[in-house]
């Protein structure tokens, strides 16, 4: 198991590297810089600006450093000091910018993740031992209909019905005066208040999907004759599927975490800024268009290093649920 | 499950003219056993007639703006009615009226059922070539005054018609999954071909990068590259790197389907046989290899579509993917972005649902061919 783990982590690095290198490219690949985009504001403004202060404005954020250059020090950096850079447009140093974010993000995805086990199980199980009732088939439905809405049209109607029949608005994470107030319980129950809407948006198109998985893994375990054998035997029948077929059905809840947990913290981009949530999504989207390249790169990096984390987590819980696995 | 190997066809097969007509009309019976997926392939071939007939059936060209009648709500199409002239079957729409709204200081259009516009089908509007080619003016449906409003699913606040803007939309949005699930397919079977064709460091090499490619969120990766197309751009390349930029995640997938079909085949005779006769690679992969296992990769295929629609409609609703000359779905649906357009005018969401069809429909003819794609086993 160790031997396993130490493994795992070690493949992590190569992993990391690239992430790294993709991140960095992507913020280059916009034509111009931050430079570029300050001068043409002043120039709007009526300013005059020379070629001279350009210049010295790019030496100031390093920008006249060549592109492999700037990587270097960008990443030595993080690694060394955990210095992620210095935010352009904030005027502030990135860390400060993205671990409140990443800690939400990260919040909401396992609250999601948490929200789509607990809702796909009961509604598993019900479809495949109640295979062709009523029930079955609305779900199946509706299954079909959660993986098809879009994200973020899902959370535009639920915001739409909320507005129109309650007459409140659901965005954000957090009640006005909460928005930049300390830590504190009250807050953090706020918070609680607030996560349910993004939650459910984010969460349906999973919940829907392993519902379906669910259903047809436990449809085949269901005919097994180890079941008839303990059904032969007089075992109560919910006490028999919760104890045999449900164990084997449940398998892929693991092995699935890994594309799902990906999914979600992708999927929280856009939802986050449909709802103006105060995750990753929004500032990094605005980071993105202002060219800010090392807030927008260290947002991208973090995201994909979640999820990378992620699933090393769902592979060490599926070798230590599954033993067969390990040894692969 | 081998499909050449016509032992295995068993009762399927009981004349030898099934036996030549073989798999694809194996494929076709279990096919039409499925309800939902016929039900999903009927609206997915509607939905490609559109794509075609664009212009035909929508009322107006997407581009008719009226200052006139900006955030008209939806009217009713009634269809029945007694007219002296024209006997019961007289289509017609209410026209609107104006009603202030000092609270708000807007006007408010409200539909008045005292205006009757009469309707009618083939009639004559804005003209356009038909397939490219023939130059008409008719229509599926239209007012027969055409500067009457005619608005059954609402005005934008150009006052544009969202029916129309949406039968346009089908055209960019409907085509841009299957261009960019082209490209992934083309990517998949030829990286997913050597791997499983090759094996050895080739197969381990193009294995990690996928695992790579999928192990980072997709979205992100799509904003940030999406983000990099210059603004001025002309929307013919927009749409086409749009596409690509979809299917740098999307031949992932299809690689690691292509992958495992070549493991279960490269070990098969006929695939020796063409090995022996001297068949150079490529074509042992394409003549060969991927004409057997065709029917999974129509299944995937199709189950690949809906990902690309939502992808693109999603960037392009967040104002980075297609732009507005152009109409697609998500470019609609960036009109009703905030909560303060969608409580004016909740018709705006309604390329929405056309969005929710088409995924559903293309999901529902996928499943069913995934099912089909192995008419051996029952």
């Amino acid at each position: 198991m160790v031997r396993y783990i130490v493994k795992r982590l070690l493949l992590m690095v190569p992993t990391l590297v690239a992430i790294s290198i993709v991140s960095f490219t992507i913020i280059n690949l916009p034509p111009g810089d931050f430079v570029d985009r300050i001068v043409a504001q002043r120039l709007t403004a009526g300013e005059v600006v020379t070629a001279q202060e350009a210049a010295d404005l790019r030496a100031f954020y390093g920008l006249d450093r060549s592109v492999g250059e700037q990587y270097v020090v960008w990443v030595s950096n993080i690694f060394l000091r955990g210095d992620f850079g210095r935010s352009f447009r904030w005027d502030l140093p990135v860390r400060d910018l993205v671990w409140e974010r990443m800690a939400l993000t990260l919040l909401l995805s396992v609250s999601s993740l948490l929200f789509i086990w607990v809702v796909a199980i009961p509604i598993g199980i019900f479809s495949a031992v109640r295979r062709y009732s009523l029930g079955d088939y609305s779900a199946t439905f509706l299954g079909f209909v959660g993986v098809s809405i879009p994200n973020f049209l899902l959370a535009l109607v639920l915001m739409f019905i909320s507005f129109r029949y309650f007459g409140q608005s659901v965005g954000g994470l957090f009640s006005p005066q909460y928005i930049n107030a300390p830590w504190s319980l009250a807050k953090i129950l706020d918070l609680l208040g607030h996560l349910w809407i993004p939650m459910i948006v984010l969460g349906t198109a999973g919940t829907a999907s392993l519902v379906r998985t669910l259903r047809a893994n436990l449809l085949d375990e269901l005919s097994r004759p180890y079941v008839t054998t303990a059904r032969t035997k007089g075992l109560p029948e919910s006490w028999l599927i919760v104890k045999y077929p449900l164990r084997h059905a449940l398998n892929p809840f693991v092995s699935d975490l890994n594309g799902i947990f990906v999914d979600l913290v992708s999927g929280s981009t856009i939802v986050a800024v449909v709802l103006s949530l105060q995750t990753t999504g929004p500032l990094l989207l605005d980071a993105l268009r202002s060219e800010d390249m090392f807030l927008a790169g260290s947002f991208i990096m973090l995201m994909s290093v979640l999820a990378v984390v992620g699933t090393l987590f769902s592979d060490i819980l599926l070798a230590w649920l599954d033993p067969r696995i390990r040894y692969r | 499950m081998q499909i050449h190997n016509s032992s295995t066809v068993g009762e399927a097969i009981d004349s030898a003219e099934g036996a030549r007509a073989g798999q694809w009309w194996l494929v076709w019976r279990k096919f039409r056993r499925h309800r939902l997926a016929m039900i999903g392939g009927f609206f997915t071939v509607v939905l490609y007639l559109v794509v075609f007939f664009a212009e035909f059936l929508a009322p107006f060209s997407p581009d008719r703006y009226s200052a006139e009648y900006t955030y008209a709500p939806p009217q009713r199409l009634h269809l029945l009615h007694w007219d002296s002239s024209q006997g019961w079957f007289s289509p017609y729409v209410n026209g609107y009226k104006i009603e202030v709204n000092y609270e708000q200081g807007r006007r408010l259009f409200v539909v008045d059922p005292e205006k009757r516009h009469p309707v009618g089908f083939w009639v004559q509007g804005d003209s356009y070539r038909l397939l490219g080619i023939w130059q008409t003016d008719r229509h599926l449906i239209g007012p027969l005054d055409p500067a009457a409003p005619m608005y059954l699913l609402g005005a934008d606040r150009l006052g544009r018609d969202v029916l129309s803007r949406t039968i346009h939309g089908t055209r960019v949005s409907m085509s841009i999954g299957l261009v960019g699930v082209g490209l992934s397919l083309f990517l998949g079977i030829l990286l997913g071909g050597l791997s499983g064709y090759f094996a050895g460091w080739t197969d381990n090499l193009i294995q990690r990068v996928i695992e790579f490619l999928q192990s980072i969120p997709s979205i992100p990766l799509w904003i940030g590259l999406a983000v990099a197309i210059p603004a001025e751009v002309p929307p013919v390349q927009v749409y086409f790197l749009i596409t690509v930029i979809l299917s740098v995640v999307g031949w992932t997938g299809l690689a690691r389907v292509v992958r495992g079909r070549f493991f279960a085949l490269r070990t098969e005779d006929f695939v020796k046989a063409a090995r022996l006769d001297g068949c150079s690679t490529l074509r042992i992969l394409f003549r060969h290899m991927v004409p057997s296992f065709m029917s999974h990769i129509i299944a995937v295929v199709t189950l690949a579509i809906p990902g690309m629609i939502l992808a693109e409609t999603s960037l392009s609703f967040l104002g980075i993917g297609l732009r507005p000359p152009t109409v697609s779905w998500g470019v609609l649906l960036q009109e009703a972005q905030n909560i303060r357009s969608i409580s004016t005018a909740p018709w705006l969401l309604l390329p929405g649902l056309a969005v929710v069809i088409a995924v559903l429909a293309l999901n529902f003819l996928g499943d069913g061919l995934r099912d089909a794609a192995d008419p051996y086993t029952v």
